[in-house]
């Protein structure tokens, strides 16, 4: 009676394929640490102006110049003001800009993708043509140059981030849905009479969004770099803004008797998009195995 | 072979007018008079209607377009409004600097990113491979203009080393071009890495351990020369971005470069300069790109005949 013990056994459930994914994710040290991180500058950007132990703005003649001490952390700047409050409370406007922008690029970017990999014909051509325009100009430049049609300042930088980041959107989500597209669940869907509308909202988008969630999360750390070298250049955040980029960019005025008005900034921008890049790799890594 | 040049070469040229016709919009596009804008605030009416004349702004757009495409062929790019120089010349002056520290970037960085992500490869999973790619992620995420600074301050202005900007010496060459390759690097690191691994797998490797090859042999000869055909065309996308890189870095550094020229010429709204600066960039960039295609087309014959 062998096969009864065999019978007998409970049969073992499949895994939840989100349950699948997170043990996955957790995994990955890298890639937990850097969600971690993240999380904690999403807790400054919410709370910065709360936590701020100064007045951002509040200047202090008597201490300008500071060098890190026990009372002002990261040293005092040019005016005297403190520059753990004005990171703190400039998270918001760095990461704000750079999550808005790599949002509105992936949604235009997304739909331009997904229509132009699942119609094809004219509005492929359309959609692959304008991303190949795009695309041959380096980031930098074509962000320079909206920046200088439309003017500075902290929306602008928003449009110019967006704009470049389009063209990657939409060729990646493009040939997530090529691949899809010919799958047997899509031509059951149709043969079944599904709307173009609903095959598209209903089966086709949710098996591109991984290649999105991990486009995503790399594109926030690009802009972020570029957000800062926009401000940094003078097209960005004004520079009494608390900006880390805007910080950074009068701080090296004063690079040889105040270096710490230049170094934490940077530092700041520098953990925040290494924290998204390594982020990114793990999720890649976790939702799409087929890459390297 | 033939059929793949000549559809390739002839597919850039729309592109190329495309972009022409957007960066000569582009002073089009920047809010106010285009005149007004480069002659500058203080200008007369009678000034202004002399520069509307002599630039042809009075013309309809599309003669105005066709007149600055028949400039370009001519190699005329205009006159620059501040400097009364044709901008031309005034590139040229500036192309020196600009190429010679690309050299100089592409050439370390291309060294130490193939030897870290072939030293990587080799050693999968061990310290050197972690250490190896935390150097290549850094490298990627690293803001090059802090990178500069932050060298400047150590090296120049603490150490007294090298010189804090310009192009006095060749010791000048030493941080700027540290900090344009830092991205190259890594991402050459991690390019190569993958592109190792790949070849590491191949039955060819296998074959080449089979028949007892010493293994610095199989690695060199034969992964290594596989891994190449890949590594190549990155290193050549990467030229293209690279000289638009300089933008921040020459402005750190205080180079008389092109890049500098983009951002001092914006700040003065020498507009002229600007878009002259901005159809080089892209120009250099499409060509690039098309002579690494062709280039891989050559060593890659599965691409050609798709």
């Amino acid at each position: 009676m062998q096969t009864s013990t065999f019978i007998d056994q409970p049969i073992k459930k499949a895994e939840n394929r989100t349950k699948y994914y997170f043990r996955k994710f957790f995994q990955r040290k890298t890639a937990v640490i850097a969600a971690v991180i993240i999380l904690i500058f999403l807790f400054f950007a919410i709370f910065g102006p709360q936590i701020a132990p100064f007045d951002p703005s509040l200047p202090d003649y008597d201490n300008l110049y500071g060098a890190p001490d026990a009372v002002h952390w990261f040293g005092t700047d040019e005016f005297g003001r403190d520059v753990l409050s004005r990171l703190l409370v400039g998270t918001r406007n760095s990461l704000g800009v750079s999550l808005a922008s790599v949002l509105i690029g992936a949604a235009i970017g997304t739909f331009l993708g997904v229509l132009a990999g699942y119609y094809g014909g004219i509005i492929d051509s359309v959609v692959m043509r304008g991303s190949d325009i795009l695309f041959a100009m380096p980031d930098i430049l074509l962000a320079i140059a909206i920046v200088a049609i439309i003017g500075p300042g902290i929306i602008n930088v928003v449009i110019a981030v967006a704009v470049f980041t389009i063209p990657s959107f939409a060729r990646i989500m493009r040939s997530a849905t090529l691949s899809v597209k010919s799958s047997l669940y899509v031509e059951a869907a149709r043969s079944i009479g599904c709307k173009n509308s609903r095959i598209l909202w209903v089966h086709i988008f949710p098996s591109t969004i991984q290649s999105m969630i991990v486009n995503f999360t790399m594109r926030i750390g690009t802009a972020i770099l570029a957000a800062a070298s926009l401000s940094f250049l003078g097209y960005g955040a004004k520079v009494d803004e608390p900006d880390w980029g805007a910080m950074l960019s009068s701080g090296r005025n004063y690079l040889d008797i105040a270096p710490h008005l230049v170094y934490f900034p940077g530092l700041l921008i520098f953990i925040a998009v290494l924290a998204f890049n390594l982020l990114g790799d793990g999720l890649r890594d976790t939702l799409d195995p087929k890459l390297k | 072979m033939g059929r793949y040049f000549v559809k390739r070469v002839l597919g850039t040229i729309p592109l190329l007018l495309v972009i022409s016709f957007l960066i000569f919009m582009f002073i089009h596009l920047i809010p106010g008079d285009p005149v007004r804008n480069m002659a500058g605030r203080e200008a007369t009416t009678e000034e202004l209607e002399n520069l509307r004349e002599s630039m042809g702004f009075n013309k309809p757009l599309y003669q105005q377009y066709f007149s600055y495409l028949n400039d370009l062929f001519h190699g005329d790019l205009g006159i620059s409004y501040k400097t009364k120089l044709p901008v031309s010349e005034m590139m040229i002056g500036r192309l020196k600097p600009t190429l010679k520290l690309t050299f100089f970037a592409m050439l370390w960085s291309t060294i130490v990113g193939i030897a870290i992500g072939v030293l990587s490869a080799i050693n999968r999973g061990k310290l050197i491979d972690y250490l190896g790619m935390l150097i290549a992620i850094s490298g990627i995420s690293i803001p090059g203009f802090w990178l500069g600074l932050v060298m400047i301050q150590i090296f120049s202005v603490k150490l007294g080393w090298v010189p804090t900007g310009g192009l006095d010496t060749w010791k000048s060459y030493f941080l700027p071009s540290i900090t344009l390759g830092c991205g190259i690097m890594a991402i050459l690191a991690r390019f190569s890495r993958s592109s190792m691994l790949d070849s590491l797998g191949e039955d060819y490797v296998r074959t080449a351990r089979a028949k007892g090859q010493r293994e610095r042999l199989v690695i060199l000869r034969h992964a290594f020369r596989n891994s190449l055909v890949q590594v190549v065309t990155v290193i050549g996308l990467q030229i293209g971005g690279l000289l638009a890189g300089s933008v921040l870095i020459e402005t750190v550094f205080t180079i008389p470069g092109l890049g500098r020229l983009l951002v001092d010429s914006l700040a003065f709204r020498d507009y002229k300069v600007v878009q002259a600066l901005l159809l080089f960039f892209s120009f250099e960039y499409i060509l690039i790109n098309l002579i690494v295609d062709l280039l891989y087309g050559v060593l890659n014959p599965r691409i050609r005949l798709k």
